[in-house]
């Protein structure tokens, strides 16, 4: 199993220290904490019927990425992460801190593969129409597609429109895969500061849900949630996840770094584990969330959950059987709140639980199933959980500093 | 004896195992004998229509078939073959019993024509809107291209194959992602987490639409006659790259843990580094800074002088501004010594494997150390005055190498480069 060891004395403490939020319930963290506090959720259950979404909150794009022609070169996905990026960097006091930005590291988890679905109709219909000469496909492709689309489908483009957006000069790193390449991005982030191979990086992702490509991949596997919404917990005979447009971005630092610079923790990160479980059988999946559980640094403190589970079967089913093992946690679902945002869940979970630390208490529940109870006092000791639709498995602690 | 520490006390990593495969064929034995030949794997596009491409070679990988065929399943499948060759090399662990942490480089994956056409029919009407797609898509009529094409699926299944252990990384760093693979292995060794690592790249997406997206961006050679001529690293008519396929896998080890086992050493990353341009999504800063601090990072990683490369597998692409600002970088860090020290680009002869490129080349880097010779630039017949390197032009050259440094620039500000060597410093 790969992790991030807990840390020993003389491993470098990392802290989080900036945090960048644009969601379904507004940008930045009063904002997603007020609509958590009032048990808001933005859902659109017409725009995409029968399917189920939950909308960006419209930002104002100028404000973090002020030239026209930089948005232009983006699609949607990257345009909310390149603004949640920037207000993760603002966040941590950080925004054009020439010195610290030229050497900052980057992971990024990303998707990709945003289509002009005007070209693609397009295409299906001429064909079905009769076109069918052996050139046709490519002879429409070379006058429809606008060139600067490829770099809107590249997944590391993200990365590049970030690190050209706010001049960004360390490195630079993307993570693909669903659900767990959040984690992973976390997990290795934080293995070079603890380790001291980086001083401070940028960890995020961003997703746009409001897309019908995606419906498409993900209703091959009759995975998206429709006709009503519900609860995540309360989807069981009616699963499935609503895609959730959301970026977030965390500024992680080592303690030292952020000392030096006078920099104040939200929280910091003990811990990332991740795992690939084989599902191939009932009870994979919680069996390795429950060694991926073990592996944490002991809780002691006052502890809650924070999960990215997402509405999907069997994984959600799994996941409640491991969580009925720690009833005594209260549990958060994002999903439930922000649809499901693949990449992206996994470092909003980590901004919810640093977010929820540093202001002293876990938002309520938003749930009719009892899954979700309430939590009197401060947590000071959150784990984030992001399972996989499909494959993959991430945990986080999240500790107070 | 070396030590099984580098001059900054961490983990010595070698390479135990390396497999590997392009257009010219399968494995390091017919891979090295037909470099050294000058061999080209460029020829004309037999898989789809080219009718209607300004661009209509590439260096595709023809005799490994999948089916139903994706770009996705054909990079999955030479992932899985160059594997098994490297697994078989290195000896370590037991059948799908991998020691260690995967790390592959991936090209970005989506929904591809093929599989787009076929819902396309299944709506069965002339008229054809997404929405139509996706009232057909359910049902679990198309499950397995949910599978498919998502992102992690080639990591997933390469994981179960071979047993590796944790969360297999998916990662993308564009024409670098080979060389952040090896990156990352050569990190988690060095921090101590594993004394193994198995570090993938592949690449299978020569079709319609990504060559289509490469054209739009003027980046793609259009010499298209004869095939094997097009791609001109450093040559004054050099119009672009060609796209092509391969794969390379390594399986890296702590010095400690492969001596411990007995394994056979082929080599040593002794450095790796990285930088992000920041200047424009496509193209270099024209002052080369992030390249050239790329480099010395490299540099500075092994504990190495310039004066100790003996020899650069170039990034090389044979784009007009890459070999150029490749030159300029590369000066500007060794000096003179740039125009004596012997470069050479693979991607002559391979065309550019993109996301398979730096595992590709370091394979070749690695190859080359091994047989103390060095992999001609092929169609290097007429040379860019302005670029002054000691090109191995045409014919192979025998050399005395002990460290190579192998370089990888890509889209949106992507550098990596790696320090290769026969034995630890």
């Amino acid at each position: 199993m790969t992790e991030t060891p807990a840390l020993k004395p003389g491993r470098t403490e990392v802290w989080i220290t900036g945090i960048g939020l644009a969601t379904s319930l507004g940008e930045g963290l009063d904002a997603n904490w007020a609509a958590l506090s009032e048990k808001r959720i933005n859902v659109d259950e017409k725009g995409f019927a029968p399917y189920i979404v939950h909308p960006l909150m419209p930002v104002s794009f100028d404000s973090q990425i002020p030239k026209k022609g930089d948005q232009r070169q983006m699609e949607a996905w990257q345009r909310i992460g390149t603004y949640a990026a920037g207000l993760a960097l603002d966040s941590a006091g950080i925004k054009g801190n020439k010195d610290i930005l030229s050497k900052i590291d980057m992971v990024v988890a990303a998707g990709g593969g945003e289509r002009d679905i005007n070209v693609d109709s397009g295409i299906l219909t001429a064909e079905a129409k009769g076109a069918n000469a052996p050139g046709f496909l490519n002879e429409r492709l070379m006058s429809d597609l606008r060139p600067t689309l490829f770099l809107a489908q590249l997944s590391n483009l993200l990365a590049g429109n970030i690190a050209i957006v706010h001049g960004l000069g360390g490195t630079s790193r993307t993570f693909m895969g669903e659900e767990v390449a959040g984690a992973d991005a976390a997990r290795i982030a934080l293995a070079r500061i603890a380790s001291g191979e980086s001083d401070i990086a940028l960890v995020g992702g961003s997703h746009n849900g409001e897309r019908k490509d995606l419906l498409v991949l993900y209703e091959f596997g009759d995975f998206n949630l429709k006709d009503k919404f519900a609860p995540v917990w309360a989807r069981k005979g009616h699963p499935g996840f609503a895609l959730g447009s959301a970026g977030a971005f965390l500024v992680l630092e080592s303690k030292a770094h952020a000392e030096a610079r006078g920099a104040k923790p939200f929280a910091k990160l003990s811990s990332v584990v991740a795992d690939l479980a084989k599902r191939k059988q009932p009870g994979d999946m919680s069996a390795t969330l429950e060694k991926l559980w073990a592996k944490l640094p002991k809780r002691e403190g006052k502890g809650a959950i924070i999960t990215g589970a997402t509405g999907a079967e069997p994984a959600t089913s799994e996941e409640r059987d491991f969580l009925k093992n720690h009833a005594d946690f209260p549990v958060r679902s994002t999903g439930t709140v922000f649809g499901h945002a693949l990449e992206t869940q996994f470092p909003l979970g980590i901004a919810l639980a640093a977010l929820s630390i540093s202001r002293g208490a876990l938002f309520p529940p938003n749930d009719s199933t009892g899954t979700e109870i309430e939590m009197q006092g401060a947590p000071t000791q959150i784990v984030v959980v992001g399972a996989g639709h499909w494959r993959g498995e991430g945990m986080a602690l999240v500790e107070a500093v | 004896m070396t030590a099984p520490r580098d001059k900054l006390g961490r983990p010595v990593v070698v390479v135990t195992g390396m497999g590997i495969m392009t257009s010219l064929g399968a494995g390091k034995s017919d891979n090295w004998a037909k470099l050294v030949a000058g061999e080209s794997g460029i020829r004309t596009i037999t898989r789809f229509p080219i009718d209607g491409l300004k661009t209509t070679m590439a260096g595709t990988v023809d005799f490994v078939s999948v089916d139903p065929f994706s770009s996705t399943a054909l990079s999955e499948r030479m992932a899985e073959l160059v594997t098994q060759e490297a697994l078989e090399q290195a000896g370590i662990g037991a059948k799908a019993d991998f020691p260690g942490p995967l790390f592959l480089a991936v090209a970005p994956v989506e929904v591809e024509w093929p599989q787009r056409r076929e819902l396309g029919r299944a709506v069965g009407q002339q008229d054809i809107t997404y929405d139509d797609l996706l009232r057909i898509s359910g049902g679990g009529k198309f499950s397995a291209y949910h599978h498919r094409f998502m992102f992690g699926s080639v990591a997933a299944h390469l994981a179960e194959t071979f047993g590796t252990k944790g969360s297999p990384i998916s990662l993308s760093t564009a024409c670098a992602s080979g060389a952040t693979s090896i990156q990352l292995g050569v990190e988690a060794i060095r921090r101590g987490e594993t004394d193994a690592a198995l570090c993938v790249a592949t690449d299978g997406t020569v079709n319609p639409e990504a060559l289509v997206r490469f054209s739009l961006l003027s980046a793609l050679s259009t010499q298209n006659d004869p095939p094997q001529a097009a791609s001109r690293p450093f040559s004054k008519n050099r119009d672009g790259f060609v796209m092509a396929e391969g794969a390379g896998a390594l399986v890296l080890e702590s010095y400690e843990a492969a001596t411990a086992r007995g394994a056979k050493i082929l080599g040593v990353i002794a450095g790796c580094g990285e930088l992000t341009d920041s200047f424009h999504r496509t193209r270099s800063s024209p002052d080369g800074k992030p390249i050239i601090g790329c480099m010395n990072k490299t540099l500075a990683d092994a504990g190495m002088t310039p004066d100790q490369i003996d020899h650069i597998n170039a990034h090389g692409t044979a784009t007009p501004e890459n070999d150029k600002m490749e030159f300029n970088t590369t000066s500007a860090v060794f000096g003179e010594l740039a125009q004596k020290i012997p470069v050479t680009s693979n991607k002559s002869m391979v065309g550019h494997t993109i996301s398979a490129a730096g595992a590709v080349e370091a394979i070749f880097s690695l190859l080359t150390l091994e047989h103390q010779r060095i992999p001609p630039t092929i169609n290097y017949d007429n040379p860019d005055p302005t670029i002054l390197f000691d090109v191995v032009g045409n014919k192979a050259r025998d050399a005395r190498v002990t460290a190579v440094m192998s370089n990888s620039f890509g889209f949106g500000g992507q550098n990596a480069s790696l320090i290769l060597t026969r034995e630890p410093a």
